[in-house]
């Protein structure tokens, strides 16, 4: 397989992952926002700046920061490459550069996203209302995922495609957790009802709510959401699942390349496959997470080296 | 249906005759005096749709947004019955025939300029001609894998041929994607008539390509200038149809005088390379030093043989305008046969007696320069005024050989749909040739159609259109 190509298909998930991410962030955001009790409405609306980390390209746009201004930032932006827009934008410019490689289907769901996208995008926000819309983007992009597993050969371009859905879904999953637990230390974490809200915000915003309560009876507490976004085998956002399943994808890559990155992804796997909620608990969880992130740069880095420098 | 509107009487229109329709339009046009104008509507809208979804585009050079433009399809198709194909399949397998004799022959013996059929400097002097090709040996002596001939008719029906595209010829993908669209919006056409399949048409490409290399199981490559070339859409359609990789010039490397790709799993050999880059852009180190999208060191792995291109080099010289009035004598000279299609009659004005005859007739032809192009250094005689004449009649005089002369173009016409309803559009055909170790053709080609009224232009750049195109087999009835 060409190096560009596996490059493309790589970033062409990893885009529409990050914009599937940003799209469930925003409806929690949203959500918490318009809660009357939140104190810290303000803080969630900071949430999602924080952790794309584009606070202060956003303070260059918008002088005030407001529902609406981070709605247009995040949605519609053609100027925020971390927008939904760009991120879609940029995920179907790349599936169109390596369109011969995607299965018809995979790729007309693709380029029918970006359309209707830039139609939307010219109705406005308010045309058909934030929630509709946000549903909109979630189903357009299980849309892809079910064409693509549906109708596309296993093979090497399906493995660089789950490989950037899932550094990208696992880069994410830590980020939003080490996100909110800053939020909840900042809030003076005593208020047991703000606590519920924001575990449970959280939990939405990776579809993990029902899960939760499938797995866990009585209240959300800080040690089973831990538990169950870190450590969890069976969630497909737990980090200890992503990070399997990027060890499986890598295995799965022909060849030899990739050595370091697999040791790497392996290493990692071990600590989660066999880790325990009170080891972190001890570690401090944002430390821990602080380790995860640059663990998963690291993985990120070596792809890249092995894949489509060294060739 | 509202009423199609009637073709000029001077003009040979595809479907309408004075006796009323030609035989292989009768059952079609019987199906569509009985479909509803709103479902014709909303077919073209369906069709609208469907290329969109897929993707199937063309990019316009220098506009920003929206840069990816739908090339128009028009639903009413061309069709040609089979014993009019067989006398073009026939024409066009003895022309593409000589033409690559002709680029063997001048880069090597040149038995034709000492011969003097041709005028040496006019194959010399052309800066199509690389004289990097010459004693290069090709395995089959192949030069032109893939042709692309442009086909016109005149006002009795004949055809005749405009252009011979030796380079690059595009559209074969939307002969495709058109059949694919017109199956997908009125199957029942296809079920009460047998139309000639072209959808192996990638089939057969890959089998000519491959058999273009000595290797035992070659490996062939597209390759593409990227994705903001007009024609991206056809070559990534062509890489996936043929399930072979669709490189940039930066995926390809040179090294040991072999030529390599970058792959996951490290470099892999390339031996066949169908290339839709110009030969000026193909190797910075050889031509234009400032290409981005060739390869370094390609022509010198091409010319130890280590790598094919299909086309090969230096084939422009073969379709260039100066030299296309020479082909029925190349078919003459090789073949030893007359011309089984015609060009559309040419004088050359550089022979005394086509001068005279162009001289004395000036205000029916069009002149043109050999080696102008786009409309510049030319006169439409019927159009023009007394002073215009007056000026190229010396300029005639003066430079004889740097001009021919052409009677004004009549393309046949065919009723196409446009917003007024039904009327006749003036078309060409484009049928596509691969020459490997036999020629083959998929029936039929690509039709373009002047969409506006009166247009003779049928460039997609320009508002042109383009048709399924029909080859009926058997007898129509």
């Amino acid at each position: 397989m060409l190096s560009r190509t596996a490059n493309s298909i790589y970033w062409m998930a990893r885009s529409l992952e990050r914009a599937e991410n940003l799209t469930r962030l925003l409806d929690v955001s949203h959500n918490m926002s318009l809660m009357p009790n939140s104190k810290g409405g303000q803080q969630e609306l900071l949430a999602p700046l924080t952790i794309t980390g584009r606070l202060d390209q956003f303070r260059e746009t918008f002088s005030q920061l407001s529902a609406e201004a981070l709605l247009e930032f995040f949605l519609f932006d053609e100027c925020n490459d971390g927008s939904i827009f760009s991120c879609i934008r940029s995920a179907r410019d790349n599936a169109h550069s390596v369109r011969d490689k995607l299965s018809s289907e995979a790729w007309e769901s693709i380029n029918t996203t970006w359309l209707e996208l830039r139609h939307r995008r010219q109705r406005g926000i308010s045309h058909e209302g934030v929630k509709s819309l946000i549903d909109w983007i979630k189903q357009r992009s299980h849309e892809f995922r079910g064409a693509a597993y549906g109708t596309m050969l296993h093979n090497n371009v399906f493995h660089f495609m789950r490989l950037g859905t899932f550094i990208e879904r696992a880069d994410n999953t830590a980020r939003i957790l080490r996100v909110k637990l800053e939020v909840m230390e900042s809030q003076h974490n005593s208020n047991h009802a703000i606590d519920f809200y924001q575990w449970n915000a959280l939990l939405q915003s990776l579809g993990a709510y029902e899960a939760y309560h499938v797995k866990y009876t009585g209240g959300l507490t800080t040690r089973n959401v831990t538990e169950l976004l870190i450590l969890s085998a069976e969630l497909p956002r737990s980090l200890r699942y992503c990070i399997g399943a990027l060890m499986s994808q890598l295995i799965a890559i022909e060849g030899d390349q990739g050595q370091a990155a697999k040791r790497l992804c392996a290493e990692l796997h071990a600590r989660l496959e066999y880790g325990e909620v009170d080891f972190i608990t001890r570690f401090g969880l944002h430390e821990y997470l602080n380790d995860l992130l640059r663990r998963i740069h690291t993985i990120g880095d070596e792809i890249h080296r092995s894949y489509w420098e060294g060739a | 249906m509202t009423a199609i509107e009637q073709p000029a009487p001077h003009l040979y229109d595809e479907m309408l005759c004075s006796e009323g329709v030609h035989a292989h339009y009768q059952a079609y046009l019987r199906w569509l005096e009985n479909t509803p104008d709103a479902t014709l509507e909303q077919k073209r809208r369906e069709a609208d749709t469907l290329f969109r979804r897929f993707g199937i585009t063309f990019n316009v050079y220098g506009e920003e947004e929206g840069t990816e433009r739908l090339i128009p399809f028009d639903l009413i198709p061309r069709i040609i019955p089979s014993s009019e194909w067989n006398h073009l399949e026939l024409g066009l397998r003895q022309r593409v025939t000589a033409l690559n004799r002709f680029l063997h022959d001048i880069y090597h013996d040149q038995e034709i300029l000492n011969a003097g059929i041709i005028p040496a400097e006019q194959v010399l002097t052309n800066q199509q001609f690389q004289t990097a090709m010459l004693g290069v040996d090709l395995p089959g002596n192949n030069y032109i894998p893939i042709t692309g001939v442009d086909l016109i008719r005149d006002s009795n029906g004949e055809y005749f041929v405009l252009e011979d595209n030796l380079r690059t010829p595009s559209g074969v993908s939307y002969m495709l994607e058109n059949r694919k669209m017109m199956m997908r919006l009125f199957p029942e056409l296809f079920l009460a008539q047998s139309v000639a399949p072209v959808e192996h048409y990638p089939n057969l490409l890959l089998e000519t390509l491959q058999s273009a290399s000595d290797a035992d199981s070659p490996c062939v490559v597209v390759l593409t200038p990227g994705r903001y070339n007009s024609a991206f859409f056809e070559h990534a359609f062509l890489a996936q149809q043929m399930g072979v990789p669709l490189v940039e010039g930066a995926d390809l490397f040179v090294r040991n005088g072999c030529v390599f790709m970058r792959t996951t799993t490290g470099p892999r050999q390339v031996h066949v390379i169908y290339r839709r880059i110009d030969d000026a852009f193909l190797d910075p180190l050889a031509f234009n030093p400032d290409s981005m999208l060739g390869v370094p060191g390609l022509l010198s792995a091409y010319r130890d043989g280590n790598i094919i291109l299909a086309n090969a080099l230096g084939t422009g010289v073969a379709d260039d305008k100066s030299i296309y009035p020479y082909v029925p004598n190349m078919i003459r000279f090789y073949l030893d046969e007359e011309p089984i299609l015609n060009n559309v009659p040419t004088w050359v004005c550089r022979r005394e007696e086509d001068l005279s005859y162009v001289l004395d007739h000036l205000e029916e032809l069009v002149v043109k320069e050999v080696h102008g192009a786009g409309g510049y250094g030319m006169l439409i005689g019927p159009k023009a005024n007394r002073d215009e004449l007056n000026k190229f009649r010396q300029l005639l005089r003066d430079n004889p050989a740097n001009y021919i002369a052409q009677p004004t173009l009549c393309l046949s016409t065919c009723p196409t749909m446009v917003s007024e309803g039904i009327a006749p559009r003036h078309i060409d055909l484009r049928p596509f040739v691969l020459s490997g170790s036999e020629i083959k053709l998929v029936p039929g080609g690509l039709t373009r159609v002047a969409l506006r009224e009166g247009s003779l232009v049928v460039n997609s750049s320009q508002g042109g259109g383009t048709k399924d195109t029909w080859v009926l087999e058997g007898n129509p009835c």
